[in-house]
């Protein structure tokens, strides 16, 4: 039997333990090795498929690394302008309420430029979900400090070290928008270990429930890694998002009414 | 006669979009045109026909719920007035950018900065000429009374659905704040789910149909070479609009030895100069252009081998008039006379003007 003969036997059904799901495109993703972004496109699409709500489903992708969540995810998006998502959300959302509503959005884009659209929207309680991924940098435009880059952490435009007496404190965005009555469900995530992925899911999940129970606004961030940002390796970056952002922005659950 | 009544402009501009069908207004307030937002709530249209009526965090909010809106093929639109309008300026070229249908309304006041409140023109360039960064045009309708407010709400969801793309109605606080009598159209109802999957399935993100092709709203193309065919197809859009899509009106202009051109409520004020002017034995006619994008660059070009000279009329310190005498080729002489600042000129200075600026030529 010669190898390709072999593999092919065994990719068969009975074999089958884990398929990639149909609403994640083959397109190859352009994020970088070790990038968060690539696994939370899958939990989403995950989701989505359990759910069966591919058909009812639009997403809002932001600028930034993130800009082109629409090649990766097979359903209807909107492309926002920088910090613009909710706002677009916001009228889909309403114009179309029984539909699945979705933002993508990074730091610079949610915390620094879209600051007042997320805090409005959260305070308006839109019934969407927000998928908010913090890696404590612009990733895209080649690693400029963003309103989350922690205490000390060496950015192209903090190149000594962001120096909060000069430049403000790292924003923690979760428990500023616990505190608005329009949030319901509010929640801290990663996605570096198998288990913290299971937990995730679970998140995102209850997220898109909630937009089916019309609770109005789930905000989920996910502390993630930016390894070319950071310029760590994958692996590095792990340790260093697990020695540095987890103290200063805690995984767990917030706010679930 | 349909339904008659003595209105506001800005009132009106309320009552048309919930008659002719709107899905969704996002606004954030702003004097002249406050009246827009507030008679809509008043009026409660989402009990009566489902409209969705917002008021925004701000302008930037307002035109990307907007763009949101638009992007599931529905009748949406913003208003606002000058300074607002220049922070939708992001949104606008997004829309654009996005080939997406909407109607904004800018009820202009005077400028530069937070200016005054007072009616002005001085946002013609900005309508006309972008704004917003990029290559790309509005279509921009320009009322002269109530009753136009009224058509044109219509109109410009037309137009924008017919061209996929955004259009202005740039009117002034002259207009927005007058009352006048005016004939309010006839109530469409909203469009249906399956008229939307007709008039806009092809590209409208309100969910991937089973089987089908999913939908994408952006303005974002990274290959240069896919950007320069994507700005060919919009340049070619912008064409046919000139072709096809360019409104005007003529006053007295069979006889004229001169033309007045303004638009919206300096064409008021010229309709009466032209008949003080006609007392005095000047034969004067008056051309107001209504689309200002597309313009009546052809239909100017047909009055020169009959008129001596053209007084360009706008409440600006001249921004019209450039387009005036881009038609003009400097064929006959082309003036401008403008108040500004929120000052409205009368008929009578109109006519002074015209005679020191032209017939003293
Ligand atoms: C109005 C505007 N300002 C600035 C930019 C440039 N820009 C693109 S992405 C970005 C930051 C993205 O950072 P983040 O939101 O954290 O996303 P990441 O790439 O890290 O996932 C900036 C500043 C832009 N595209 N538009
Ligand atoms: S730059 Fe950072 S955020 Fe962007 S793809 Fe690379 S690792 Fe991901
Ligand atoms: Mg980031």
């Amino acid at each position: 039997m010669t190898a390709t003969t072999e593999i092919n036997n065994i990719i068969s059904e009975e074999n089958l333990v884990y398929k990639k799901t149909d609403v994640l495109l083959d397109n190859e993703m352009h994020y970088c090795p070790g990038c968060t972004h690539g696994v939370i496109h899958k939990v989403i699409a995950e989701v989505i498929e359990e759910m069966d709500i591919q058909d009812k489903t639009i997403g809002v992708s932001p600028v930034g690394c993130s800009v082109l969540a629409y090649n990766y995810l097979d359903i209807d998006w909107q492309q926002a302008a920088h910090g613009r998502a909710p706002a677009l959300a916001t009228a889909t959302s309403r114009l179309m309420p029984d539909k699945y509503v979705f933002t993508y959005q990074g730091d610079g884009d949610l915390a620094s430029i879209g600051c007042a659209e997320i805090m409005h929207a959260c305070n308006r309680g839109e019934n969407i979900v927000v998928v908010f991924v913090n890696n404590a940098i612009y990733g895209m435009t080649g690693g400029q400090m963003a309103p989350t880059t922690l205490e000390g952490q060496v950015t192209a435009t903090s190149p000594y070290g962001r120096d909060c007496a000069t430049t403000g404190f790292p924003m923690k965005m979760s428990e500023m928008v616990s505190l608005l009555p329009g949030t319901r469900f509010v929640t801290r995530q990663s996605a570096e270990t198998a288990g913290a992925v299971r937990k995730l899911k679970k998140a995102i999940r209850k997220g898109f429930e909630n937009t089916r129970e019309k609770k109005g606004l789930s905000f989920i961030e996910i502390v993630g890694t930016c390894s070319s940002g950071w310029k760590l390796s994958p692996t590095q970056s792990n340790e260093w998002m697990k020695e540095n952002m987890f103290p200063y922005y805690p995984l767990g659950t917030l706010k679930d009414e | 006669m349909g339904d008659v009544r003595l209105m506001k402009g800005n009132e009106v501009i309320a009552e048309a979009a919930i008659r002719c069908g709107c899905d969704g207004y996002f606004g954030y307030p702003i004097t002249p045109q406050s009246e827009i937002m507030e008679t809509l709530m008043i009026r409660k249209p989402e009990d009566e026909t489902g409209m969705v009526v917002l008021q925004a965090e701000s302008e930037v909010a307002a035109i990307n719920m907007v763009y949101g809106g638009a992007s599931c093929g529905k009748k949406v639109m913003t208003s606002s007035s000058s300074p607002g309008i220049s922070l939708k300026a992001e949104g606008i070229t997004y829309l654009a950018g996005a080939e997406l249908p909407a109607l904004i309304v800018n009820i202009v006041r005077g400028g530069p900065g937070l200016g005054t409140i007072q009616p002005a023109q001085s946002d013609y360039f900005q309508a006309v000429k972008g704004g917003g960064h990029g290559d790309y045009k509005l279509i921009v309708l320009a009322p002269a009374s109530v009753q136009e407010m009224n058509d044109f709400v219509d109109l410009g969801f037309e137009l924008s659905f017919k061209y996929l793309n955004p259009a202005m109605i740039l009117s002034d606080g002259v207009i927005g704040q007058m009352m006048e009598k005016v004939e309010l159209s006839d109530y469409k109802p909203r469009w249906t789910d399956e008229e939307i999957e007709k008039i806009s399935g092809s590209w409208a993100t309100n969910g991937k149909k089973a089987g089908g092709e999913r939908n994408i709203s952006t303005s974002l193309d990274l290959d240069s070479a896919k950007q320069e065919v994507f700005n060919h197809k919009l340049q070619a859009k912008y064409r046919a609009m000139e072709e096809n899509d360019v409104r005007f009106e003529k006053i007295a202009c069979d006889d004229a030895d001169y033309l007045f051109v303004a638009y919206g409520s300096s064409a008021r004020i010229c309709q009466k100069s032209v008949e003080l002017a006609r007392e005095k034995g000047i034969k004067v006619g008056l051309l107001r252009p209504i689309t200002l994008f597309p313009y009546p660059t052809k239909q100017i070009q047909e009055m020169l081998g009959q008129v001596k000279g053209i007084l360009s009329v706008e409440m600006s310190a001249g921004q019209m008039v450039e387009d005036v005498r881009l038609a003009v080729e400097g064929k006959v002489p082309v003036e401008h006379f403008g108040r500004y600042g929120g000052i409205i000129p009368t008929p009578e200075e109109v006519v002074e003007a015209l005679e020191e600026k032209i017939l003293g030529k």
